[in-house]
């Protein structure tokens, strides 16, 4: 257990920067999860903090040592594979005891070991097979087992769910975070959903083209992103962004509602609200639309939950409100998040009340 | 402009589509596809291989070429002649030892070659001229090199001081003493000959087997912290031991069946100590004329042959990993 901290690390292969000055602190026992989109950096940087990549520059501490140059036996982290890459040859007992062999322990040592991991993610009956007799689910507690057994001091995972189908990723999120609180082992956690990402971290990076754009537990990334990449790249739908005279304005589907559904609102924003399409989801319902932005209509999304017993007419105009808690504020040209301004929007029902 | 189909365009479409009918029915593509290969096949291996065995069996002889009838006389000759059995034992015994090596070999070149190092390019070069020279040219330069006089191999060994004393000379003529390469090292000569024939394609085979072993997996073992010795004889060798066999079967087929390199070095040698199957066989029934008894010794490859490839590829099939 350790805490993990890279300073000013980068990683250029050639002349793409893949990973571009990320400052992090992992704290000890912490689940950090490192969201991004394909090409962001994100797993450049874990293995960088495996020793499977040299960094270009800056440095990685695991506990008190620098283990830049440390080869990865040294660095006692352990990882789990998108593929799980599993010994094909070896059985699921081999796999697990593979990492004990060179630590001189007994075979008595090892054996316990191993019953000890494989109890843990329950394939203790498993432990004579071979990998290509296990289903995915199975091959995935395997590679996890050969992970902690070594008890490591960072664990690191690189989308290892995404191998699953839907409804066992759903369960395996939930028992995986069981697993690491259980263990309280310092985790690192690369995936591109962010419905992993918001379930399963104490906090989030988030990142795109090698650079953290934001780091915050998932409440704050949600409700008050840094800038809009995170305000777009988390959320479905994402948050709806509107260019006004200063500022890019942006609020989020579930927040942009119907002002009939909730007429007792303390000081709402009330835009009128061109409604083409209605989209029925069972729990929600989407509306389509545009309203007026600084340059001509923009489209936007409101999200009505099914409890609310009340659908607008799609072709119509529709008045719909947001809680100006709600409002997130960015620079237009920057894309940064920025304090509230004042601001002017044509579609406006209450231009006195800007702001 | 208007189309009209008048009786001739009619019948030339129908032989066009008379023709993509039959360009599109597998039965007829598969034996038309196939023919070339058949008859390559029953002309130039199945025919020979026949006459061979029937040559066996009988007492041809380039002067009385008719087979008059069958018997095991000439098996029977064969086994008697000591130098048969001498080139028995040098074409397994070169085989065995030049193919182990090269296993070996193979294996260190091919986990240096998949390393990225400036000059890969001229290095993997390098390696891969042996198997594009044609076999009886890289014999001819190795002839040179193992000159009983002018062998630069001497030349080296007397200028670092391991044979004779340097400028003890006669105008250009050495005084020293010589190697003889082809003398009484012969068979470690053309032992280190073949291997030096077969290494580029082994080497490329196990290159392939090597990148066909997953990264990730690799990076679990580098991560699972088990050194290069382990990771190596306890992962990367049984994931690749199907391709090793695959590479050892072909190089022991080309070596055992090799006649070139002893012909162009040797010709067996005076005393037959490089004397081997394959050259004894064409020794005997070209050269000597006797054509049954050349037939008998080279029908001796086939069983040992036949055996190795049936053994090696069901070891290859079992350690398959599925």
């Amino acid at each position: 257990m350790a805490v993990v901290e890279t300073v000013k690390l980068s990683k250029h292969f050639n002349d793409v920067k893949a990973v571009d000055g990320i400052d992090i602190t992992i704290q000890e026992g912490e689940f950090l999860v490192l969201l991004g989109p394909s090409g962001s950096g994100k797993t450049t940087l874990m293995r960088m903090i495996a020793g499977l990549e040299k960094p270009t520059g800056g440095t990685i501490k695991i506990g008190d040592r620098v283990v830049n140059d440390l080869p990865p036996r040294l660095r006692n982290v352990a990882m789990v594979f998108q593929s799980y890459a599993l010994y094909p040859h070896m059985s699921v007992y081999n796999n697990i005891a593979f990492s004990l062999r060179p630590l001189g322990m007994t075979r008595q040592q090892i054996d316990d070991k191993v019953h000890w991991a494989a109890r843990m993610f329950s394939i203790d009956h498993l432990l004579s097979r071979k990998p290509r007799q296990l289903s995915g689910g199975q091959r995935q507690r395997v590679a996890l087992a050969r992970a902690i057994v070594r008890e490591p001091d960072v664990f690191l995972l690189d989308e290892p769910l995404s191998n699953l189908d839907a409804k066992l990723r759903a369960m395996a999120r939930d028992e995986l975070k069981q697993f690491q609180r259980q263990l309280g082992v310092t985790t690192i956690y690369v995936t591109h959903d962010q419905v992993e990402a918001m379930g399963m971290g104490d906090r989030v990076a988030v990142m795109s083209n090698g650079r953290m754009h934001q780091l915050g537990t998932p409440q704050v990334l949600y409700q008050s992103p840094a800038d809009t990449f995170v305000a777009t790249f988390l959320g479905t739908p994402p948050m709806n962004l509107v260019e006004t005279d200063s500022c890019l304005l942006g609020f989020r589907p579930e927040n942009f509602l119907p002002e009939a559904a909730h007429p007792d609102t303390p000081h709402p924003l009330v835009i009128d609200f061109h409604l083409t399409r209605v989209e029925f989801l069972g729990s929600d319902r989407l509306l389509y639309g545009t309203i007026e932005g600084a340059d001509g209509p923009v489209k936007v999304v409101g999200d009505l939950p099914s409890v609310i017993d009340y659908t607008p007419e799609p072709g119509t105009i529709c008045p719909m409100m947001v809680d100006r808690r709600h409002l997130s504020y960015f620079d237009k040209s920057t894309g940064q998040r920025i304090a509230p301004t004042p601001f002017a929007l044509r579609g406006l029902r209450d231009p006195a009340g800007t702001a | 402009m208007v189309t009209t189909s008048t009786p001739l365009t009619r019948s030339m479409q129908r032989r066009q589509s008379r023709m993509l009918k039959l360009l599109d029915s597998e039965r007829f593509l598969a034996s038309a596809m196939l023919l070339p290969a058949v008859a390559y096949i029953v002309l130039l291996v199945g025919i020979p291989l026949v006459t061979a065995i029937l040559f066996s069996f009988s007492d041809a002889t380039m002067a009385s070429p008719e087979i008059d009838g069958l018997n095991f006389d000439t098996f029977i000759t064969v086994l008697n002649d000591p130098v048969f059995r001498r080139s028995l034992g040098n074409s397994i015994g070169f085989t065995v030892i030049s193919q182990a090596s090269m296993v070996v070999l193979g294996n260190v070149l091919a986990l240096a070659l998949m390393k990225n190092f400036p000059g890969k390019w001229f290095v993997r070069l390098l390696i891969l001229l042996p198997w594009a020279t044609p076999i009886a040219i890289g014999a001819i330069g190795w002839l040179w090199i193992y000159d009983s006089v002018y062998s630069p191999i001497d030349w080296i060994f007397r200028q670092v001081g391991l044979l004779g004393i340097q400028g003890d000379h006669v105008g250009l003529i050495s005084r020293a003493p010589n190697m003889y390469w082809l003398g009484q090292y012969g068979p470690f000569s053309v032992i280190l000959v073949q291997i030096w024939r077969m290494l580029p394609m082994s080497t490329v085979i196990l290159m392939a087997g090597l990148s066909s072993i997953p990264q990730d997996v690799k990076d679990a073992a580098e991560v699972d912290g088990v050194g290069f010795w382990r990771t190596y004889f306890q992962v990367t060798v049984p994931l690749i031991r199907p391709i090793i066999l695959v590479a050892f079967l072909f190089g022991v087929i080309f070596t055992f069946t090799d006649m070139t390199i002893i012909h162009v070095l040797t010709r067996g040698g005076s005393d037959n100590s490089t004397q081997v199957l394959a050259s004894y066989a064409y020794y005997k029934g070209i050269d000597g004329g006797n054509l049954s008894q050349g037939a008998a010794i080279a029908v001796f490859m086939l069983p040992v042959l036949l055996g190795l490839a049936m053994i090696l590829l069901r070891i290859a099939r079992r350690s398959e990993v599925r």
